[in-house]
């Protein structure tokens, strides 16, 4: 391999996970990197440019891995980068293998693989300082000489060592012969393992004449911390404290910011409509994209929060404790112990969770994960909740002091988890049949986080979410506010609204009791509307007429919407929250053809468990498209939960009608 | 039955989920040709390598092992085919 000073190298970074790669990858290239996905996995692609004494190189970050075998999708990735197989990117010159001191021959192990594809190797040696703190001493001329490697010593937060690296990796790539051992095929024919057997055996030589270990090393300060976080007991109790704070951060912290996004895009929108000839183009970009957009960016806060809480607890190593604490528990259902978080988080919004399964390595195991995840009752059907408890149930009590209220909040909350419970359990054992999944995993040191690592993962995450829902998401918009809006020419029947309608055209001045008159009848004939009335007949099992139709197809967007499409079919102004008394008594006053009223206690019982059950936000279904890289997975959720919320609805319907109710 | 059992006694032989909290052991053999059985033996748990148990979870599943200097969490189950001497 020769190299001429102008040639551009290509450099890949390996090594475990926790062997602090990311930070390392964090130090060389600064903020210059790009993430993207490489193609038809979900495995994250991460490059940078690292300036190496003078030329810039291509750096590539691979994914975190234990072993080269290919067994997982991760391990396929860094194999084919490696050979040069991996289309679209270049065979790296030099390999730089990242490996952790404290943990020396472990670490190891993937470098000796690292070999056997003759590929040049530069071992980073990560976490010195920890290691001789703990009173061993390590010989890194003598290491190198062992692994027949150059071996460089590294700190990147100070800085120690990263000159001396890029020398050796522009030294290594110059070099043709690689005095590495190879540790060929023919060891394999001594059984199955022998392989492994003797990566290890050399692994011990080389650790055993370069380190000198401490014969009685102080008790690791992690065992320590681990006394208490995962004590059997008290490990519990925190891990319930630790959620509770992630938990009312993203409820109730990002609601600061929420509202403000929601007013700044509330004030756009309006701003545009005053400043621009009223015409299809104004409500295009108001109605259309700045509220489907504004409706996703809204949700950026949450995002943002939960990364940063996510990113704390994986920097430190308390995930995997949480995983370890809760693997029983969700191994019940078939799912891993890592899917606890993304759950708990997806009560808050089930999109960040989808996002956080990516901690579960195992494709199925994560998918049933993403399946289940939309089953917890989200922030967005809060507002749907309380407008139908409002409307019928307040003041409401069982024995006197219970309030149905509470009753019914939690009896949804549950009704989303038993179903999620029982729906992991058949997925588990059908479309996503595997045997249940290895546990297997290590319990990292405990270890301060690194601020530069979780900012920058955490706005990695929202720009990966702006970019890539953002632009789904805003096709939708504008298809559903086309529905809505259109046809526009149609002659409404009813004068009053077109005179209305004439009336605003000419002068410009708005009477907002008309122009909500106008807004209903424009809904009504709209394209929307029509489809209420044609799926009429399916719905009215559950006791749902037309406009309740239009209210369920607009909520499919996001589902908080249908609060304000119920406003604007009931004429009370969209900007009617939920609990507005005037919604909850045109709720209540609501009358069909016959006379009889739209709305019982049972209707708006069956609205709220479709609500429970039902696929109604098209942010999620654009992040589940994008995490499980296929539109199939989110067809067949939007599907099997569309079916089931129709299910049970149609059961609390009609079973409430048997008993004499509604 | 109990034969077996006296035999396991008296060459202190045993499987790594039975150890009780706190033992050490050697690792004398790791059963089965499955994937979960190869990871093992990557992550480092081979014959001769010493091992300990340092506790396990809630529900007494997933167990913490010490090995090469680094903590390890497996189900008993997957523990179950790790054979050790006292």
């Amino acid at each position: 391999m020769v190299n001429s000073a102008a040639h551009s190298l290509t450099i890949a970074l390996a090594g475990n996970p926790n062997a602090g790669k990311t930070t390392l990858f964090n130090a060389l290239t600064g903020l210059k990197q790009k993430v993207a996905n490489y193609p038809g996995v979900t495995v994250e692609r991460k490059t940078g440019r690292w300036q190496l004494n003078g030329s810039a190189a291509d750096l590539i970050d691979l994914p975190g891995l234990y072993s080269l075998d290919a067994t997982s999708v991760d391990e396929q990735i860094a194999r084919s980068v490696i050979t040069g197989e991996q289309k679209g990117v270049k065979r790296p010159d030099v390999v730089v293998a990242v490996v952790d001191a404290t943990n020396l021959e472990r670490n190891l192990y993937v470098v000796t693989q690292l070999f056997d594809f003759k590929i040049p190797v530069v071992v980073a040696l990560t976490m010195i300082d920890v290691f001789e703190k703990l009173d061993h001493q390590i010989n890194v001329e003598k290491l190198a000489l062992m692994l027949k490697t150059p071996v460089v010593a590294i700190n990147a937060k100070t800085g120690r060592g990263i000159k001396e690296l890029a020398q050796e990796v522009r030294k290594a790539s110059e070099q043709s012969d690689s005095k590495a051992p190879v540790f060929d095929d023919a060891d394999e024919n001594s059984g199955p393992h022998a392989k492994i057997f003797a990566r290890y055996s050399f692994i011990a030589k080389a650790v055993q004449e370069s380190t000198r270990h401490n014969d009685t090393p102080k008790l690791r300060i992690s065992h320590k911390i681990d006394k208490v976080l995962t004590h059997k007991f008290f490990g519990l109790l925190i891990l319930v404290g630790v959620l509770l704070v992630v938990f009312q951060a993203i409820f109730s912290w990002a609601t600061v910011p929420m509202d403000l996004l929601e007013q700044g895009f509330g004030g756009l929108s309006a701003l545009v409509k005053e400043n621009m000839p009223p015409g299809i183009l104004t409500d295009l970009i108001s109605d259309g994209i700045i509220a489907g957009v504004g409706g996703v960016v809204v949700f950026l806060p949450q995002i943002l929060l939960l990364f940063l809480f996510i990113s704390l607890l994986e920097d430190t190593g308390y995930m995997a404790r949480a995983a370890f604490l809760m693997d029983k528990l969700m191994s019940k259902v078939g799912l891993h112990g890592k899917a606890f978080l993304p759950l708990v988080s997806s009560f808050a919004c089930a999109i960040p969770g989808i996002m956080a399964t990516r901690t579960i390595e195992n494709r199925r195991d994560r998918f049933a994960t993403i399946m289940v995840a939309p089953f917890m009752s989200c922030s967005a059907r809060l507002p749907v909740y309380t407008l139908m408890i409002a409307a019928f149930f307040a003041g409401q009590t069982v024995f006197g002091f219970i309030s149905v209220a509470a009753v019914l909040m939690l009896a949804m909350y549950t009704l989303g988890i038993v179903v999620a419970v029982i729906v992991a359990f058949i997925l588990k054992r059908t479309v996503l049949k595997a045997p249940p999944p290895p546990f297997l995993m290590e319990l990292p040191d405990y270890r301060l986080p690194n601020l530069r690592t979780v900012l920058q993962n955490m706005l990695t995450r929202a720009w990966l979410f702006l970019k890539r829902a953002g632009t789904v998401i805003l096709a939708i918009s504008i298809l559903l506010w086309a529905l809505m809006y259109f046809p526009r020419d149609l002659a409404p029947t009813q004068p009053s609204a077109s005179e209305a309608a004439q009336a605003v055209a000419a002068n410009g001045e708005q009477v907002p009791a008309e122009d909500v008159v106008k807004e209903s009848e424009q809904l009504k004939h709209s394209f929307a509307g029509k489809l209420g009335h044609t799926i009429e007949p399916v719905i009215q099992p559950l006791g749902f007429d037309w406009k309740i139709g239009v209210a369920l197809i607009a909520s499919f967007a996001a589902r908080e919407v249908l609060v304000s499409t119920l406003s604007i079919i009931y004429n009370v102004g969209k900007d009617a929250d939920a609990e507005s008394t005037t919604l909850v008594s045109a709720i209540r006053d609501a009358k069909r053809d016959d006379g009889r009223p739209v709305w019982t206690p049972l209707t708006a019982l069956t609205l709220m468990v479709f609500f429970v059950l039902a696929m109604q936000c098209m942010s999620t279904l654009a992040v589940v498209r994008r995490e499980t890289n296929s539109w199939l997975w989110p067809l067949f959720m939007f599907g099997y939960m569309t079916v089931i919320a129709y299910a049970a609805a149609f059961l609390t319907y009609q079973g409430g009608r048997l008993l004499g109710y509604g | 039955m109990s034969e077996n059992q006296r035999d396991r006694k008296m060459t202190e032989q045993t499987t790594l989920n039975t150890l009780p909290i706190g033992a050490c052991g050697r690792v004398t053999a790791v059963n089965g040709d499955s994937r979960i059985t190869r990871r093992i033996l990557e992550m480092g748990i081979i014959p001769g390598v010493l091992v300990q148990l340092i506790k396990s979870a809630p529900f007494d599943d997933p167990i913490e092992v010490s090995v090469r200097g680094y903590s390890l969490a497996m189900r008993r189950s997957e523990a179950a085919a790790i054979e050790v001497t006292l």
